[in-house]
């Protein structure tokens, strides 16, 4: 592969345990235009850095698209698949409302804040 | 906000840094209009998801292919209006993404977020063509 440009990080990853905490690093995020390579990193944590269990934490996040759900459903399907687990917490008001209207928050699990959290494992 | 509404009509490539520039006009427009901030997510929410089916759905991603946009902004609502050059397509044959076979796709939503969100969602013409309505909260529809 030619030599690219340094890939900007979107993602802040502090292990706690065996669980990795995941931090957006951007606000406006998980629009089309980005969640493609938020996707993708969220991903390799799974496929190549061997993560099991991930707690997605919202408190930065203060938009959200239907792409950034498909990311999401596609990362929770990987770690079942290897008997790992998604959770998510301080997701926001409206965008919570968005995992509502789509009975993600049905399948998803999502808890109040990160303490509550690391204890959903 | 002093009551004169604000309105603009405008086109832009199918290109999705396009939309996006198109988004922080809107958002900005409806701060100064100081609509609420979940009256401004839900905007924002249902103009991405139209522009990104226009884009992508229905103009297929084609740079020579134009998306066309009008808005209008008042005290009591937001109205929008996006329209794409495709083929057009029926709402009514997008499924259920709520349904449990349906439930665990990756796609499939956007439809669904419009409707959530918006106060009103008309399509027009083969299927085009989206309007949009925004009734902001605590006006009643059509007071203006």
């Amino acid at each position: 592969m030619a030599s690219q440009p340094a890939r900007r990080r979107r993602l802040e990853v502090e292990d706690i345990g065996d669980i990795a905490v995941v931090n957006f690093v951007d606000k406006k995020i998980l629009d089309e235009q980005n969640i493609q390579m938020i996707g993708d990193d969220l991903f390799r944590l799974v496929d190549e850095l061997g993560r099991r269990k991930i707690l997605l934490n919202f408190a930065n996040v203060d938009f959200m698209s239907s792409a950034a759900l498909g990311k999401l459903i596609t990362l929770h399907r990987k770690l079942q698949a290897v008997q790992g687990k998604l959770v998510m917490c301080k997701i926001a008001k409206d965008i919570l409302d968005v995992f509502k209207i789509t009975k993600l928050d049905k399948i998803l699990s999502i808890a109040a804040d990160e303490q509550a959290g690391l204890q959903a494992f | 906000m002093t009551g004169d509404p604000i309105s603009d009509d405008l086109d832009f490539a199918s290109d999705l840094s396009e939309a996006r520039l198109f988004q922080s006009r809107i958002e900005a427009a409806l701060q100064a209009s100081h609509y609420s901030e979940s009256d401004i997510f839900a905007i924002k929410l249902a103009v991405e998801e139209a522009l990104v089916n226009a884009i992508k759905h229905g103009n297929q991603m084609d740079p020579d292919k134009r998306v066309r946009v009008s808005y209008r902004i008042t005290p009591d609502r937001f109205d929008v209006r996006i329209a794409d050059e495709g083929p057009g397509f029926d709402p009514t044959d997008v499924p259920d993404p709520t349904l449990d076979e349906f439930v665990e796709r990756p796609c499939g939503r956007g439809l669904l977020l419009i409707r959530g969100f918006m106060t009103d969602v008309q399509y027009h013409g083969r299927g085009n063509e989206v309007t949009m309505t925004k009734v902001r909260n605590g006006h009643p529809p059509g007071a203006e």
